[in-house]
């Protein structure tokens, strides 16, 4: 059934003369074009002599295009229990209204009375935003949850040097997912990676060691990437405050919590959002994501701009306008953010309702007990008794008693039309599996997705280092990728 | 409504393989006095239709290209976007799976993005591309870091007035903390002058960054500028536009080191300003110094061709602080998007496309200095991008525009650090025309007999 043929490089189907893409003849005269643009600007000939774009038809680059489709496990089609990435169902009706003409052709520069429509849906999605993070104010612009961070370090920066103060140290546990340093590092602060408890919770002891009059920040996820939540949250806020630091919430795992609790009343002071997770951006197979920020309202006023404003029209209206934040850091992109995310995170918004957002939560936990209830014999559970959203199981015993490793499983887990969970990650779990089904998953989808788990660990490991065996490829060279890199295709004769 | 499955009589049945007597009891691990009460204060949620109805009314309250022609630039373009761009991106195969950790899972992503950096290789003349950053400011920030990695200079980055004001404040706030001086280089006549630039350049310069054509529509000497850069030992970093290099010498050719674009116009559309997709792209040299995603080619345990995240030791997963950016979530789908439409235009359409730009812009331009209170702003060569100053101000052209069913804009006025450099009076009577390939003639004379009338007749807009 598969038409390898089609899936060959673009450029192997390349044939000369074809074409695709037809635009009208040119209806404005004709001047020779280095009239127009003198030639020392103009290609010359010697462009000839590389590889220039392909040539194929509309047909080609379809069968091409929907073939290779069929190559990816998607949420669409499969179970993705991708720990950490919120992997949750996409809904049909946020791609056809981000789609609408007045949304999705709008261009940022129109003038500000004709787009009050978006900022309209802007403004409404910064308020719920402030509400569900229990923050009050929010900067919609960063691109990526990881961007958010970034943004949001710099604003604590930036309140810092307000009040004369010089701090340089980002303070996160190891279990951090790795943009929290990567951020602190580009935003110019010093990381300092705090040991968990054997619990898997931050140890206060450790925390309290290393707080000082040099700490800016504690970059804290909650639940954490173990899928526990730091029940000495307030302590630990209170510790931080005490020392005159800010505590910055990774939001990327607020599908636990979101309607359940919330960070600002927990006591933290800055955090994101992942739209493309909690609020089922969709993920577009690495992008894009929103990474909107929410923060205390003393630090608003440093806030990445623009940010929505309203106010009232002589007819009592509501009018809406842009706005830079008064001592703003900035901004972190071109543009207002990633907005065709946050219409689809607006769009579920409104769907869901108060109800909706605490619904989702109550089963996204509901869901990750019951998967974990399900194999925690075969697949140990080290830490916490019941688990959020997600739950870190180890393979560490399987890997000592049968040989088999997390990898294996997650492998073999491909043959069986399941998407592998992330695995060793985090650290401080041994042949960690870290899954979260999510709330959009049946009952029946994970009792299967369990009991192949089973069949899985009862399987002999030499077939199973082997795996996948149903894929399209397998175990690619991951060495020889990196040792010799091509990331290019180039022409056999290697002109 | 959330998009749920248990029915109650699974709820019951998982609670009792849980062990557990409720949901609340799953929740009993935050404490009680941080749980909320009640629900939040959030608008009830809505039906289908109802969403829809709402959102059809929000959408009805702006004005897209759907509503006027548009003749706007400022770096976001009403580029033509073929059917099967939107086709090929709506599978839910690529647009509801995530980065491709799992490389047997996602052949089809990781070779997509593949021939992504194949195509805007051969697009640019450059020897490597990643597989995206969020948009040209961000990209341009990550060159300048790259710079400052390969040349080990951190003490100041050079940049032309002439960059999109945008990327400028994204690279100052990039450096807000950081030992490295942002200078910013004045270019008054609407382009940079080498001359001026050189003594810019010092040997603690990282990179000198150039947007070609830049924000004014201008076309800048990048030849010269990045021999400039390279006497003073910097790195040359330049912003192209993708869709001139069917006519445009490429970054390459003209001496670039890095290499980097909004590439927004190849099948993407404007969406009030993203998700877009950032371009960066080097010698190959600079490789492991390179930010964001790479896709390798390798081979599988039986031999097969086949693709891989590559290259991941550079990456915030694996090397957390001394990663060489933060990014993790790219700009995939924009990148699928924009090889589908690089696939469909092909050599030939590529050279299509950019001559009809050129074309089309320089009849406009032609057209629109034939009126009484309208000129060039600069003397200089452009491509599809230009800069005009209006007697009435800029605003009022824009409105009578708009009246007469055409946008143009946005305004010189509307960036502040222009309004410094240029002053303000003349800053409020500037404003940029950008004339794509989907533009007419008879667009084009429609839209100058209009700004022909007499403005005074027209009532304008607020």
């Amino acid at each position: 059934m598969r038409n390898s043929l089609a899936t060959e490089l673009l450029f192997a189907l390349s044939r000369p003369g074809r074409r695709a893409a037809r635009f009208p003849d040119c209806d404005v005269p004709l001047q020779p074009l280095d009239e127009l643009v003198p030639s020392q600007h103009l290609a010359t000939a010697d462009r000839e002599k590389r590889p220039t774009l392909p040539e194929l038809t509309e047909a080609d680059v379809i069968r091409h295009f929907h073939n290779l489709s069929t190559l990816n496990m998607s949420v669409d089609t499969h179970f993705y229990p991708l720990g950490s990435c919120t992997m949750k169902y996409n809904p049909k009706r946020h791609e056809r209204l981000a789609g609408l003409p007045g949304l999705v052709d709008l261009h940022p520069y129109q003038r500000i009375n004709d787009q009050q429509g978006m900022l309209a849906l802007l403004y409404d999605l910064q308020k719920m935003l402030a509400e569900i993070s229990g923050l009050p104010a929010v900067s919609l612009q960063p691109a990526a949850g990881a961007q958010g961070e970034f943004a949001a370090l710099l604003v604590a920066s930036a309140w810092f040097r307000s009040r004369g103060e010089s701090r340089s140290r980002v303070l996160f546990p190891s279990s951090a997912h790795g943009t929290n340093p990567a951020s602190a590092a580009i935003a110019g602060f010093e990381c300092l990676q705090l040991k968990e408890g054997t619990d898997g919770l931050v140890d206060l002891a450790e925390l309290e060691q290393h707080l000082d009059e040099n700490t800016a920040v504690f970059m804290i996820t909650n639940p954490n990437t173990l899928g526990l939540f730091e029940q000495q949250i307030e302590e630990i806020t209170e510790k931080v405050h005490a020392v005159g630091g800010l505590v910055y919430i990774d939001g990327a795992n607020m599908n636990a919590i979101m309607g359940i609790t919330r960070p600002g009343d927990f006591g933290g002071d800055m955090m994101h959002f992942n739209v493309h997770k909690t609020f089922t951006g969709p993920h577009g197979a690495g992008g894009p994501g929103a990474g909107p920020i929410a923060v205390r309202e003393e630090l608003s006023e440093f806030l990445p701009g623009p940010i929505v404003t309203s106010n009232l029209d002589d007819d009592g209206n509501p009018h809406f306008q842009l706005e830079d934040p008064p001592r703003s850091i900035g901004r972190v992109r071109s543009h207002f953010g990633n907005v065709g995310i946050l219409v689809r995170g607006y769009c579920y918004l409104r769907t869901l309702g108060p109800d909706g957002v605490r619904d989702v939560a109550r089963h996204a936990v509901l869901n990750a007990n019951y998967l974990k209830s399900l194999i925690c014999d075969l697949l140990p559970v080290p830490h916490g008794q019941h688990c959020m959203h997600e739950f870190v199981a180890s393979a560490a015993r399987l890997k000592e008693e049968r040989d088999i490793s997390a990898m294996d499983i997650a492998k073999r887990l491909l043959d069986f039309g399941f998407h592998a969970p992330t695995v060793y990650f985090p650290l401080v779990v041994p042949e960690a599996m870290m899954i979260e089904p999510t709330e959009t998953e049946s009952k029946r989808t994970m009792d299967a997705f369990a009991e192949t788990i089973r069949t899985i660990a009862a399987e002999d490991p030499g077939f199973l280092h082997e795996a996948p065996h149903q894929t399209p490829v397998s175990r690619p060279d991951d060495v020889q990728a990196a040792r010799h890199p091509v990331l290019s295709w180039t022409p056999e004769d290697g002109s | 409504m959330a998009y749920l499955f248990n029915t109650p009589d699974e709820i019951a049945a998982m609670l009792d393989a849980i062990g557990a007597d409720s949901i609340d009891e799953l929740f009993s691990q935050i404490p009680d006095r941080l749980q909320l009460d009640g629900p939040l204060d959030l608008p009830g949620g809505l039906s289908e239709p109802a969403l829809e109805a709402h959102l059809r009314q929000l959408a009805a309250a702006n004005s897209g290209t759907a509503a006027r022609i548009c003749l706007m630039g400022g770096g976001v373009y009403d580029h033509f976007i073929p059917a099967a761009v939107d086709e090929i991106a709506s599978r839910g195969e690529f647009y509801t799976a995530y980065t491709p950790y799992q490389a047997e899972a996602s052949q089809g992503s990781l070779q997509a993005f593949f021939e992504f950096q194949t195509l805007i290789c051969q697009l640019t003349g450059m020897d490597i591309s990643n597989a995206s950053l969020y948009e040209a400011g961000t990209a341009v920030s990550e060159a300048v870091f790259m710079a400052m990695r390969v040349t080990r200079r951190h003490g100041r980055v050079v940049v032309l007035g002439s960059l999109h004001p945008e990327y400028q404040q994204v690279l100052e706030t990039y450096l807000d903390n950081l030992e490295c001086q942002l200078e910013i280089v004045a270019t008054p006549n609407g382009f940079a002058d080498v001359s001026i630039v050189s003594e810019a350049l010092d040997d603690t310069t990282c990179c000198l960054v150039i947007q070609h054509p830049n924000f004014f529509g201008g076309l800048e000497d990048v030849a010269p500028l990045c021999q400039a850069a390279h006497d003073a030992g910097s790195l040359a970093v330049v912003c192209f536009d993708p869709l001139s290099l069917g006519l445009l010498k490429s970054p390459a050719d003209c001496g670039a080191d890095i290499a980097v674009a909004e590439g927004q116009a190849l099948g993407i559309p404007a969406q009030y300003g993203g998700p877009f997709l950032g371009l960066l792209t080097c010698r190959k040299e600079f490789v492991r110094q390179m930010p964001g995603r790479l896709i390798g080619q390798t081979t599988d345990r039986e031999g097969r061709d086949c693709y891989v995240l590559n290259l991941q030791a550079r990456e915030q997963h694996i090397r957390r602080e001394k990663a060489t950016s933060n990014i993790c979530t790219n700009q995939g789908l924009l990148a699928l998007r924009a090889t589908v439409y690089l696939a469909l235009l092909g050599r030939e359409g590529l050279n299509e496309v950019s001559q009809l730009c050129c074309r089309k812009a320089h009849y406009a331009a032609q057209r629109l200095a034939e009126l009484p209170g309208i000129e060039l702003m600069f003397d200089r060569p452009f491509f599809k991008e230009f800069t005009i100053r209006c007697r009435d101000g800029a605003k009022s052209v824009i409105d009578r525009a708009a009246a007469a069913g055409f946008d143009l804009g946005p305004t010189l006025a509307r960036f502040p650090r222009l309004t410094a450099s240029l002053g303000d009076a003349a800053a409020q009577e500037t404003l940029l025309v950008a004339v794509t390939e989907q533009r007419t003639r008879e667009e084009i004379d429609g839209l100058v007999d209009a700004l022909a009338t007499e403005p005074a007749k027209l009532s304008s807009q607020p």
